[in-house]
């Protein structure tokens, strides 16, 4: 068994490009269902928005970079606005199940068949990212102690999506030790009762899922940036529900939460992942037990069990106050 | 003007308090004097005017009320038998659900279709039946909350604490004057979903003074109120007439109603079927057939307690039942 690497492939897990993607959709997220206690379950499409918009007017259209962030987001904020319209109206569940469908609607229409020509089907949309990268200031070389480290270009969009991340929080600090952020703390707790103090509740929802939205698609932007290419899959619903358990991990309506579960949450996928590999290429354990190929499918059980276990034993998440729950057992 | 800029030691000098209470409450009688005691009778200064509000659920008119008047600086109780309708015509005033039919105005604002925040900025504040405390916020966060104009709750200045830093000091002191004149000053930092029933009562209505209101409209403000608490709740309500507000609320005690009420308005069946000053009002056999009866100065039994308490569940199932309807 190879420590060393276990435990490499951990730490740049912890600061990688997924744990920066999840960091970014998990603090949308928690100003959506954490302060203002909307549900959405459509964050993928808020990311989609964005990875879809550098994608077509660079690779589509051969427009500029900067050109397809405007677009991308405009989309997320048109997109906000398209679902609160007809539901922040109605009661909660509403969209939530809204949210969840849009999402589906969008990953269908960028790999249907019709819209190939402007999306690219299953494949999605590569080469759009040269702009980004003809922009790095690192030279060519190796960024790191020891074994532990990146080249050049992961370590540049590491650096602009963990500023985009130290921004993001501070800007929810800023916002949420705010008056508005009191009102939207209280909007969670009980909508009529804000509403007879004479705040516009509509209205600072609205507010609430456009801000959500855009932070998550900045999420959506270092992902395809980060990986140069875009498939309308990874926009599915389980990335709206891995960030959903990143922002659980971390415990909801707490500025930094989302940062620290995004980090545990791929710390954790790294280390089974490869604890699990190590033991079974070492004969540890049989192969009749479980094989590699099992491996992938194994880990998230085991994330599943250890939110699990959190929730018993922890329900306010790693940051959360334990009295605000046990109010809510009153 | 609002009860939160008059100075709270004018309140507490002993002389001073009894001789404006004793005041304010003789011009509100000597006001309402010559009104003739009968429903829909018109106040010689009315801030609240509603004719004709229908509001039917099904085939049950909920509210049928032809005319009513409330009086400007009177406390005036809405007094009727469960499910006679208060509730919802309190919902339908201030916004919170609306008419089939019917107009009414506030101050001379006509305030049908209007928006339930827009109806509490225009100075016409309620409270809840059953208490909505904001649980997982602080009580001094909760009293923040209810000040109106905040600089601070637009998103763009709420990035920048300066803009907004100063204004929010003012409200704090004033949540605090209030949070003392209503002894909920050692709760300040305690989240409001750890007060009891009463406490929340209290806040509820210290909150709802923050929106500096002209008139409050207090949906039976002292059940669940211990009674220790309520003596103090009373004064509370008394001396929001001291400071030039209006008040209606809904009450079910009737020796507190006859303590406080310049004016009573009986409801039965969603009509106003009685209205006149509180004694002439319970000596009204019509009130006394519809409502008052064997409840009519009798403490409760256990039976009847029950059946309050299965009523106030039945309220609960409704209500919910209604934003399940209405969304
Ligand atoms: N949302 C609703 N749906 C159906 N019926 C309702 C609803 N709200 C109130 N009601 C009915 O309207 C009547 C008046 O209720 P309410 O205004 O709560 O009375 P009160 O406050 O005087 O006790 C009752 O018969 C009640 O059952
Ligand atoms: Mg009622």
């Amino acid at each position: 068994m190879n420590v060393e690497r276990i435990l490499i492939n951990a730490l740049e897990a912890g600061i990688g490009l997924e744990t920066v993607v999840f960091a970014l959709a998990a603090i949308g997220l928690n100003v959506h269902f954490g302060y203002t206690g909307l549900l959405n379950f459509g964050q993928s499409a808020f990311m989609a928005m964005a990875a879809y918009g550098i994608g077509t007017t660079v690779a589509t259209f051969d427009l500029p970079l900067w050109l397809g962030v405007i677009f991308g987001l405009l989309a997320a904020v048109l997109l906000a606005l398209l679902l609160g319209i007809p539901t922040l109206r109605l009661r909660a569940d509403y969209l939530a199940i809204v949210t969840i469908a849009a999402a589906e609607i969008v990953r269908l229409t960028v790999r249907s068949v019709t819209f190939e020509e402007t999306f690219g089907g299953s494949d999605g949309r590569q080469g759009f990212s040269n702009d980004f990268y003809s922009i790095n200031p690192y030279p060519e070389g190796f960024y790191g102690v020891g074994r532990f480290g990146f080249s050049e270009r992961p370590i540049w969009v590491l650096t602009v999506g963990w500023t985009l991340v130290a921004l993001s929080c501070l800007f929810v600090f800023l916002l949420m030790r705010s008056p508005w952020g009191r009102v939207l703390k209280a909007i969670r707790e009980d909508e009529d009762a804000v509403r007879s103090l004479g705040k516009n509740v509509y209205s600072y929802k609205m507010q609430s899922l456009v801000i959500g939205g855009v932070l998550g698609c900045l999420g959506g932007f270092i992902l395809a940036l980060g990986r140069s290419s875009i498939q309308p899959d990874i926009f599915g619903t389980e990335t709206t529900f891995f960030a959903y358990t990143v922002l659980i991990l971390g415990g909801a309506a707490r500025v930094a939460s989302p940062v620290v579960g995004a980090m545990i949450f791929w710390v954790v996928l790294s280390l089974t992942d490869n604890v699990l590999n190590e033991a079974i290429d070492a004969g540890y354990v049989s192969t009749s037990i479980i094989n590699n190929t099992q491996v992938g499918q194994f880990r998230f059980m085991l994330v599943g069990l250890s939110l699990m276990l959190l929730m018993i034993f922890r329900p306010q998440g790693i940051f959360g106050d334990r009295r605000e729950i046990a109010l809510d057992a009153r | 003007m609002p009860a939160d800029q008059t100075p709270v030691d004018q309140r507490t000098g002993s002389t001073a308090e009894s001789g404006t209470r004793r005041g304010q409450r003789d011009a509100a009688a000597a006001a309402l004097a010559d009104v003739p005691t009968e429903p829909g009778a018109a106040k010689p200064d009315p801030i609240l005017v509603a004719d004709g509000v229908v509001r039917q659920f099904g085939g049950l008119t909920a509210v049928d009320v032809g005319h009513v008047e409330i009086q400007r600086g009177a406390i005036t109780a809405l007094i009727g038998p469960n499910g006679a309708g208060k509730t919802t015509f309190f919902n339908l005033l201030t916004g919170f659900d609306q008419p089939d039919h019917g107009t009414w105005s506030f101050d001379g604002k006509p305030l049908s279709g209007v928006a339930a925040h827009r109806v509490a900025r225009l100075g016409m504040v309620r409270t809840f039946q059953l208490t909505k405390a904001l649980s997982r916020l602080t009580v001094i966060e909760n009293m923040r909350l209810g000040a109106t104009g905040q600089r601070g709750e637009n998103v763009f200045r709420a990035l920048f604490g300066s803009i907004w830093r100063s204004q929010e000091n003012e409200i704090t002191e004033r949540a605090d004057d209030l949070l003392a004149r209503f002894q909920l000053d050692a709760k300040r930092e305690d989240f409001a979903g750890s007060l009891s029933g009463g406490q929340r009562k209290l806040l509820e209505m210290a909150r709802a003074l923050m929106v500096g209101p002209e008139m409050v409209m207090l949906d039976e403000p002292m059940a669940g109120v211990n009674p220790a608490l309520t003596q103090s709740l009373l004064g509370h309500v008394k001396d929001l007439r001291e400071d030039g507000m209006t008040v209606l609320f809904v009450e079910h005690d009737m020796d507190m109603v006859r303590d406080i009420s310049d004016w009573v308005i009986v409801m039965a069946q969603g009509k106003v079927i009685a209205e006149g000053p509180p004694d002439a009002v319970m000596g009204d056999q019509r009130v006394i057939d519809a409502y008052l009866g064997s409840h009519h100065d009798a403490a409760l039994t256990e039976e009847e307690e029950e059946a309050i308490i299965v009523e106030a569940e039945e309220a609960l199932a409704r209500e919910r039942a209604e934003k399940e309807e209405s969304s």
